[in-house]
């Protein structure tokens, strides 16, 4: 049912198309080496830097069997010569049966979308979308809970930029009773836009300002990285930024079931003597990221 | 009285089109979008005039043009109360208020300026989400530009 077709932004794919991916990457966890892929190419076109989202993309592309191209640094390409993104993804298409890209225009996915029927998958255009990122958030959700309804999700750090948050908490949206805890400084507070789909959906948010405050209630705990370019008083940085530090210490009394996810990279705001705790889950979430991208390629393709 | 007014006003052009009830403050934004600054014909233009519908309004009068439904689009999206008028031989031959439309295409400018349609050569596509505040959803970037800054693409 997706055969073809661009993912760009989360809202793209119904419930049900979600729910579809998640079901594809269970199997592909189960046999990540499927050479479904062997006669495809596939190009992975970063604009800019990333880390797991491109190397899990390429991992599940060679775990299936497949070919890659491109490049993760653009001033390895002509666009450093001042190419067009046009004539870029007008060329590469013409090399390739789908197109990963990162690019840090917002739209930039979209746009790329249009120009010729390759179907492309947005891997972050800018502060706009991130779409598999959601995709693996939610395999991780679903497979550490054993379900994605009656959650108390609890999302911590800068929730006015993250787009990993925007995306996250939309996508929640269409889950049964989700409760949203939120904690953040004032000066990164969820934008209105996305608190307002919380409450068309009929669910429930909650404010904090203390990480303390939710601990014990969540059973994801979602933290995030504040950046010191996002405040305008650099004092105010200095005295919110040690109160977002997750300590192993914190989670003494928290759920059970409770699991740390962090979309990475992490600069110190979860110490490193979090990550042998089991409610530490932030590295499997990346390793998910693979069998959630097999999922969509092989969706995409028309494989599966 | 006022009505009369305007009546006498309407039929003093023999041909063209009088756009009628724009909202106070926005005629010489309407003149703008329509590029009808370097127009060579007759042009009349009134501001704060009284009006029983919206306490002050503004008119633009203007000789031999009529307009298009992409420019029609255009005024609807800075003056949604606004009337066309479109006189021909002096008579009113057509009356048409404007709407807002549910796609703006090609018309007016991202306001974000990280999108990609301020970039590159990219047709601006945008949904209209909100008729009475007048709120655009980019396509591409998916940010929402306000009315206060709708940038037309001249």
């Amino acid at each position: 049912m997706m055969k073809n077709r661009s993912l760009i932004s989360i809202n793209d794919y119904s419930k049900e198309e979600i729910l579809h991916i998640l079901k594809l990457a269970e199997e592909f966890e189960a046999n990540p080496r499927q050479k479904i892929l062997s006669n495809y190419v596939i190009a992975t076109l970063f604009f800019e830097p990333s880390t797991r989202t491109r190397l899990s993309f390429e991992s599940a592309i060679n775990q299936l069997g497949g070919r890659v191209i491109g490049f993760s640094d653009s001033s390895n390409s002509s666009v450093s010569k001042g190419e067009t993104l046009r004539d870029t993804i007008e060329t590469v298409s013409l090399y390739s049966d789908l197109i990963v890209m990162r690019h840090p225009l917002e739209g930039s996915a979209r746009f790329a979308s249009e120009l010729n029927g390759t179907p492309v998958i947005n891997a972050g255009d800018g502060a706009n979308q991130h779409p598999t990122q959601c995709l693996l958030d939610l395999y991780s959700i679903q497979k550490t809970q054993g379900t994605l309804d009656n959650l108390d999700i609890a999302f911590v750090g800068d929730l006015k930029y993250g787009r990993t948050v925007h995306s996250l908490v939309i996508a929640m949206t269409m889950f049964k009773n989700t409760r949203f805890h939120l904690v953040s400084p004032m000066e990164l507070k969820l934008p209105r836009s996305i608190k307002d789909f919380i409450i068309s959906a009929g669910l429930h948010y909650h404010q904090y300002e203390d990480i303390n405050d939710v601990i014990g209630k969540a059973d994801i705990l979602y933290m995030t990285r504040i950046q010191r370019e996002r405040f305008a008083d650099q004092l105010e940085y200095e005295r919110v930024k040690n109160a977002y530090i997750l300590e192993n210490s914190m989670l003494e009394n928290s759920k059970n079931n409770i699991k740390v996810l962090h979309p990475f990279p992490r600069v110190n705001e979860i110490n490193q003597n979090v990550d042998s705790n089991p409610k530490a889950y932030y590295f499997q979430q990346a390793q998910n990221g693979v069998f959630v991208r097999q999922a969509l390629l092989a969706s995409i393709l028309g494989l599966k | 009285m006022e009505n009369k007014k305007t009546e006498l006003k309407v039929s003093a052009i023999e041909n063209g089109t009088v756009i009628d009830h724009i909202p106070q403050g926005h005629v010489l934004q309407v003149m703008r979008i329509l590029n009808l600054e370097n127009f060579n014909d007759q042009i009349y233009f009134g501001a704060n005039l009284d009006s029983k519908k919206f306490g002050k309004k503004g008119i633009i009068k203007v000789s031999n043009r009529f307009f298009e439904d992409t420019e029609i689009n255009k005024i609807a999206m800075v003056a949604p109360t606004a009337t066309l008028i479109e006189i021909r031989n002096y008579e009113v031959v057509k009356k048409t208020g404007v709407s807002i439309p549910d796609e703006v295409v090609g018309l007016i400018k991202c306001f974000n300026p990280k999108c990609i349609t301020n970039h590159e050569h990219v047709t601006t596509r945008f949904t209209v989400v909100d008729k009475t505040d007048i709120k655009v959803k980019c396509h591409h970037c998916e940010k929402i530009t306000k009315k206060q800054h709708i940038e037309f693409i001249s």
